[in-house]
């Protein structure tokens, strides 16, 4: 995985609440055995009419946001199902960071591993990056992992929370299937004791 | 030592190691591995040059694409991009000498019954799978949550997850149900009292008179909605119902491991004075049958009820109730019960199991559905099929009207060619009512199996107590 570095970029509103994962990418598309090439169809619904034209109203549709990187999201994103496919389209699409008050929990674990950031914030400062996010291409944000902080195109600056073995591996670009590879012997051990503890598992 | 809750106990069992900061290597006892999310996984192992680590704790079967006509051993009844997910899983299994139920087996169906039904779910395991409906296999007492497809990868390659603890939730529905309530409406009311993000972070124990009182499959559909709740986990401690349906089965323990198995199970549950972080308590005889009437899980609402104003909301609800309420083509204030229903669809993980088949041949027999309403049972397993012809449901299924469909995932998730089409209206016994989950522009209720049979006698949405 590459590396995070800081991020300046156009962020898009997206207010709505409970945006789930049949609507980040549509199971029509998670037919492919790839896991790229996604972009092109993330929000497919609401982003385009059944021919395939756009929806002109739709955020990432309209001219300043077409090159977005964060979402600024309405609570609980990313909710149902466990399909990775979402965070790949999302991050297929370009964007790098989603800030919502919530998270459906496998979602915000599928972020981390496919070069996302998602930032936890109370109602009150999504709020206001919300309205910052509302002034299209003139605002751009920047997210600073290394210092946890969000700075909006008025210069303010809100702190965010990250787990630091996640906030780790996102920094460094770490594989962490290596990383736990290299304590197999914890695994054997662990392994041992269990097949003893529990030998009909 | 302080109390621990049931949670507590399966999860120290498993930790294999723990670093400072809380973060854990969870040591998984079962892998379930489907179609759709493992092949990037298993060409990650092959492009690192790794293998499974413990292909014999990795069950795969193919349920999502799978068509669910009697012809299926076609390969023209599927599309070329859902041939190719099905031959991939085929061939990964064959390479990575995983368990595996091809579509021919008859014991192939939807991965979370047919891990119950085969006895690889037993209680105090930890269950993972590529799929958010793994919250089913706790109604054994079983750990078990969706993973992501990079996870899969984690654990085909080294049986563990990374993980950090959640906090305790603990929903206690008390005394008895109502008759024509069922598990469905049980696990539907929690999450309109809930919300759908009111698990988030949590991992929730069922618990309370009218959840010990259910049976493993009613206690099968409650714990597969917890998601549906925020929680990826739900759990209800193991008990006689629950040793009673596993012992058995083909990989249950048996002789002295069957008994040494016991031991260890009837240890498994939440002791006194435990800690939880939030509770929730319903009264079972406040539960009533309940409909979805948006697109949200939570919009739940008992079937005597009216589709709500979306200024009865606050906060960003009120735009995602008024989106919904457009996007099923309701009015504010219409009766529940006068929505007109076009399909009626039966199966799924939720509510795809035996006890299932037979609460609709209850309502069914001898009836007919209503003219020109399109019906169709999809029975979660090909060893479900087999039994509910066994016991002449399929032919009161037939006789009644209904199509009787091979064993998938079917129009749950519509991946394969079950689907609605634009604007059509469908009572379902799955879990999700997204838009476009059934289908593009598809409309979904969802409801239990009774009143989805109910739905499909009268062509509308129906309060199951009329009819018993």
């Amino acid at each position: 995985m590459e590396k995070y570095t800081k991020l300046t970029g156009i962020a898009a509103p997206m207010p709505l609440v409970n945006i789930d994962t049949d609507m980040i990418i549509p199971k029509v598309f998670l037919k492919s055995i790839k896991r790229t090439g996604f972009g092109v169809n993330l929000f497919d619904e609401m982003r385009y009419n059944r021919d395939g034209t756009e929806i002109e109203d739709f955020v990432l549709n309209k001219p300043q946001y077409r090159k977005t990187e964060i979402l600024i999201a309405g609570d609980n994103f990313g909710c149902g199902s466990s399909r990775e496919h979402a965070p790949w389209a999302i991050a297929d699409f370009g964007i790098k960071c989603v800030v919502s008050t919530s998270f459906a929990d496998i979602f915000f674990n599928n972020c981390f591993k496919n070069g996302i950031l998602p930032v936890v914030l109370p109602q009150e400062q999504v709020d206001l990056l919300m309205a910052d996010a509302e002034k299209g291409e003139n605002a751009r944000m920047t997210v600073d992992l290394d210092a946890q902080e969000i700075t909006t195109s008025d210069g303010d600056v809100i702190t965010f929370d990250v787990d630091p073995f996640k906030k780790q591996c996102l920094l460094e670009g770490l594989d962490d299937i290596a990383l736990t590879m290299a304590k197999s012997d914890t695994i054997k051990t662990f392994e041992e004791q269990a097949a003893q503890a529990r030998p009909w598992v | 030592m302080s109390p621990k809750t049931l949670y507590d106990k399966i999860w120290d069992a498993h930790v294999a190691h723990e670093a400072e900061d809380g973060t854990c290597l969870l040591y998984i006892d079962r892998h379930l591995v489907h179609e759709v999310t493992s092949p990037q996984a298993f060409e990650g192992l092959r492009l690192a040059g790794r293998k499974v680590h413990a292909p014999d704790k990795t069950i795969a079967v193919p349920d999502h694409n799978v068509p669910t006509t009697l012809d299926r051993a076609d390969p023209a009844t599927m599309t070329e991009e859902s041939r190719i997910q099905v031959e991939a899983l085929d061939k990964n299994a064959k390479e990575f000498g995983v368990h595996y139920y091809p579509v021919s087996d008859i014991r192939q169906g939807i991965v979370h019954i047919v891990g119950p039904e085969q006895g690889w779910t037993l209680p105090g395991m930890t269950v993972v799978c590529g799929d958010s409906h793994t919250a089913t296999h706790g109604a054994f007492g079983a750990l078990a949550h969706g993973i992501g497809t990079s996870e899969v990868e984690h654990v085909l390659a080294t049986q563990t997850l990374i993980q950090k603890k959640s906090k305790n939730m603990k929903v206690e529905i008390t005394g008895k149900l109502n008759p024509g309530v069922t598990a469905k409406d049980v696990t539907l009311a929690i999450i309109g009292e809930t919300g759908t993000g009111g698990g988030t972070g949590y991992v929730i124990e069922y618990c309370g008179e009218a959840i010990q009182s259910l049976s493993m499959e009613g206690r099968m559909t409650v714990c597969n909605m917890a998601i549906e709740g925020g929680a990826r986990a739900g759990l209800i401690a193991p008990d006689e119902t629950t040793y009673k349906y596993v012992n058995g089965r083909a990989h249950a323990p048996k002789g002295a491991q069957w008994e040494a198995a016991m031991d260890w199970w009837k240890t498994l549950f939440t002791d006194e004075g435990a800690h939880f972080d939030k509770v929730v308590t319903l009264r079972g005889e406040d539960i009533q049958p309940v409909v979805t009437w948006g697109t949200s899980p939570e919009d739940v609402l008992p079937i005597t009820a009216t589709v709500p104003n979306p200024e009865d909301f606050e906060g960003g609800k009120i735009e995602a109730a008024r989106r919904s309420i457009e996007y099923m083509g309701l009015t504010p204030g219409q009766k529940l019960t006068d929505i007109e229903i076009d399909t009626v669809f039966i199966g799924s993980c939720t509510n795809g199991r035996i006890e299932d088949l037979r609460a609709v041949a209850d309502v069914v027999k001898g009836k007919k559905i209503k003219d020109g309403m399109r019906a169709m049972i999809v029975p979660g397993s090909g060893l479900v099929r087999a039994q509910a012809e066994d016991e002449g449901l399929a032919e009161i299924f037939q006789d009644a009207g209904f199509e009787w469909r091979m064993a998938g995932c079917s129009m749950c998730l519509a991946m394969n060619p079950d689907q609605l089409s634009e604007g059509e209206r469908c009572a379902a016994t799955s879990n999700r009512n997204f838009e476009g989950r059934q289908g593009y522009k598809g409309r979904t209720h969802l409801v239990s199996p009774a009143m989805a049979a109910a739905a499909a006698l009268t062509g509308k949405l129906t309060d199951i107590r009329e009819l018993i």
